[in-house]
């Protein structure tokens, strides 16, 4: 049985489903991120001090974190817009630089978490770390799955693309619209977590 | 913004692209900036309510090029802009009773 309104728009919504459908999505994400970023207010203005997040973290390397992610937010929108041209080799190449830019976040966090951990700054060390780690760790949870769909309409998803050009569009806009979220949460935990 | 029925791009579809290209490139160009902007303002130490201010004013533009642009909500659906005004609500709800709980002493009972 067929999908249905997978291309076509619905009349009642003028809306694929898979639109409307990760745009519900995305709002229970802002929601979940919402709790955590109450919980960091809470406890930050509940504290008699709290520190600078500059004295305790990497200024430099989540600059170079940021300038990573909002690149990989542009190779997102160009790996799309190259589908609606029906370039299929610009996609690869916009989707696999995405995925590796994705990576390139992962590896910067890798080492900045090692670095912590190793001098002893555990989430149980303090209530700053504790909620470093919570909100950098979901975010980077997130970074993972969005990659890891990335992956899939750069590899075995793509074969969609011979059958049905114009579904397969619509799922990389919707993949790129949760990773787009994904930059957007990192813009506002940079400066809250690192900078304030 | 979703994919029509058209099997080809017409020169008209291509120009439309080419467009939002510009604009995605514009975009990135600014976030750049603002990213510098953020961390330079940092560097002055001003005290926390401006800091905290001046930061998430920042963050705020950039959050509203990211979704405007990267996302098209500027030419997006009414049902997606009634999705997201009900969601705002919630948030700012959420973020707003915890120090509200805070100003009025309710830990310290």
């Amino acid at each position: 049985m067929e999908i249905p309104y997978t291309v076509e728009i619905r009349r009642d919504t003028g809306l694929t489903n898979g639109k409307i459908g990760i745009w519900l999505f995305l709002a229970s994400e802002v929601m979940l991120f919402g709790a955590l970023f109450a919980s960091y207010i809470l406890i930050r203005t509940g504290s008699a001090s709290w520190p600078r997040g500059d004295t305790i973290l990497d200024v430099p390397l989540a600059t170079f974190n940021t300038i990573v992610l909002i690149s990989s937010s542009v190779t997102m929108v160009m790996a799309w817009a190259s589908l609606m041209r029906r370039r299929f080799g610009t996609f690869r190449i916009y989707m696999g630089a995405t995925i590796l830019l994705g990576f390139t976040f992962l590896v910067v966090k890798y080492f900045e978490y090692s670095h912590h951990l190793h001098l002893g700054e555990f989430p149980r060390t303090s209530n700053f770390l504790a909620i470093y780690y919570t909100l950098t760790g979901l975010h980077m949870l997130h970074v993972m799955g969005g990659m890891a769909v990335n992956a899939y309409f750069w590899g075995p998803g793509a074969k969609q693309w011979k059958t049905n050009p114009e579904w397969f569009t619509n799922r990389v806009e919707h993949s790129g619209l949760f990773w787009h979220f994904v930059d957007l949460v990192w813009i506002f935990l940079f400066p809250t977590l690192y900078l304030l | 913004m979703t994919t029509d029925h058209a099997g080809s791009v017409t020169s008209d579809h291509a120009a439309d692209i080419d467009r939002h290209v510009r604009i995605y490139i514009t975009v990135f160009v600014a976030l750049m900036v603002l990213t510098i902007v953020t961390v330079a303002i940092s560097r002055f130490h001003l005290p926390v309510h401006i800091a905290v201010t001046i930061a998430l004013l920042v963050a705020v533009i950039k959050g509203s090029l990211v979704a405007c642009y990267f996302m098209h909500l500027i030419s997006e659906k009414k049902l997606i802009y009634a999705v997201l005004a009900l969601t705002v609500a919630f948030f700012i709800a959420l973020l707003t009773l915890p120090v509200l709980t805070v100003h009025d002493g309710y830990w310290m009972r």
